[in-house]
């Protein structure tokens, strides 16, 4: 099958001193990621997708409305939680940043403390099922966005994600049960894995490598 | 499958919850947000009646932190607007089109999960088997009996993508339809009548099935409680039916 399930860059428990218990990843990582990928697989006869990157179906599928809804539910959810994992580590979070993220961060948000507001509200203000995203916008910008469901800065043509948060509530239920809040101030402040962050705004965003 | 829970993080979610649960009693105490118009209703039964099909701690989760935020989000949406404040909630959410931007969202969102939770805590509490009478045959001629009726609103409810509720429709000459809303949508918001709803949100099932969606809307239909659902759609034809 062309589209396949990245393993994790840490293990299973790993997370778990910092609020993210071994549960949590399994069924996140093992259940819901595969069961994205495994859909988008069917997807690709029927929906013509062949020879396409996941990054351009997502943009197209984007693009298309409604209408590309089937096809951006599972395309968008594959490549955020591509994201997802890749953003968080063992040794996250903290007020370390690697010197060029912290100067941009300074530059547009003021400084580290207000971008974690903004970020933090832009996730608890997604109603519903959706993820927080932190963006280089066209015009060079960082700035902080929120989409629903399976979308994501590519499908909306808002920019190019370089870190995004999983407010679905299967990322949080088992260790912070309704608490978004809580969840969200605990992955900026113990899980971001900054250095990812700043090599994803180096190189213009994260490329999956995957395809149709 | 059951989930081992290490220790850690069993420790970690009971301390989370007894912080949770003392919290908002102070809160309301002081910081004291608006009590109405609208308020929670209390559980029509004991959080543990729908065991072992739905947990207790999902009931109370559910309904003592997750519809009561929207009770309380709902009230201060309405604070300044005392015109709307008026309204019963079927014709506040008939009506949000006429609401000003500022709120609009809000009352959606917290009205409709509002009257969403008031009706599913309703029709649970129950012990499943079969509607009978009126409703049964209702049932049969608009939805092709009540096995292809399950059948057909557990498929809607897992084809819906994200947040989101599976309803069953009722309309003044008693008509039954199924139809989903993401979030906390709902028919009323286009006049229309629930007679009963599932919640498919992620917290409505996550601590019992995890991922397990369909066993989930497979299992709900133990607790459902036909003689509530029975007065709902007599309310229905006698055009009561509130939310
Ligand atoms: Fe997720
Ligand atoms: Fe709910």
């Amino acid at each position: 099958m062309p589209f396949s399930l990245p393993s994790l860059p840490y293990s299973y428990n790993a997370l778990a001193a910092r609020g993210m218990c071994q549960e949590t990843l399994e069924l996140h990582h093992g259940k819901h990621h595969q069961a994205y990928v495994t859909a988008l697989n069917g997807l690709i006869e029927s929906k013509g997708l062949q020879g396409k990157t996941l990054e351009q179906i997502v943009a197209e599928a984007g693009r298309q409305g409604a209408d590309g809804l089937p096809v951006l539910n599972q395309a968008g959810q594959h490549w955020n939680h591509c994201l997802f994992w890749q953003v968080m580590s063992p040794d996250g979070g903290g007020d370390k940043l690697p010197g060029h993220l912290a100067s941009k961060i300074n530059q547009d948000f003021g400084g580290l403390a207000q971008f974690k507001e903004a970020f933090k509200q832009a996730g608890v203000t997604q109603f519903g099922s959706g993820w927080a995203w932190l963006i280089v916008a066209p015009d060079g910008k960082l700035r902080v966005t929120k989409t629903p469901n399976g979308a994501n800065p590519i499908s909306t043509g808002e920019g190019t994600p370089i870190l995004g948060c999983d407010v679905w509530e299967h990322s949080y239920y088992l260790d912070f049960r309704n608490r978004r809040p809580d969840y969200l101030q605990n992955f900026l402040d113990w899980l971001v894995n900054w250095e990812a962050v700043a090599t994803f705004l180096q190189q213009g965003g994260m490329k999956t490598g995957q395809s149709a | 499958m059951t989930i081992a829970f290490d220790r850690r993080s069993l420790l970690r979610g009971a301390a989370g919850l007894a912080t949770a649960w003392a919290a908002p009693r102070a809160a309301r105490a002081q910081a004291a947000p608006p009590a109405g118009p609208f308020s929670l209703p209390p559980l029509p039964y004991p959080p543990s009646a729908n065991e072992p099909h739905i947990d207790t701690q999902t009931m109370e989760i559910h309904h003592g932190r997750h519809h009561a935020a929207y009770v309380s989000n709902l009230n201060a949406a309405l604070r300044d607007h005392a015109q709307l404040a008026r309204l019963p909630l079927p014709d506040l959410l008939a009506r949000l089109g006429e609401a000003p931007e500022a709120v609009r969202t809000a009352l959606r969102n917290n009205g409709g999960g509002h009257a969403n939770h008031s009706m599913f805590w309703e029709i649970m509490g129950g012990r499943g088997g079969a509607p009978s009478g009126e409703l049964a045959e209702a049932i049969q001629r608009d939805l092709g009996g009540f096995d292809r009726m399950k059948a057909d609103f557990n498929a809607a409810g897992l084809r819906v993508f994200g947040s989101g509720w599976v309803f069953v429709t009722v309309d003044r000459g008693g008509r039954l339809a199924i139809v989903t809303r993401p979030n906390q949508d709902t028919p009323l918001m286009e006049g229309g009548r629930v007679l009963m709803g599932n919640d498919v949100w992620e917290h409505a099932y996550y601590l019992k099935y995890q991922n397990r969606r369909a066993d989930y809307l497979a299992a709900w239909w133990n607790v459902v409680n036909w003689e509530k659902v029975a007065a709902r759609y007599a309310a229905a034809k006698a055009g009561t039916l509130g939310v």
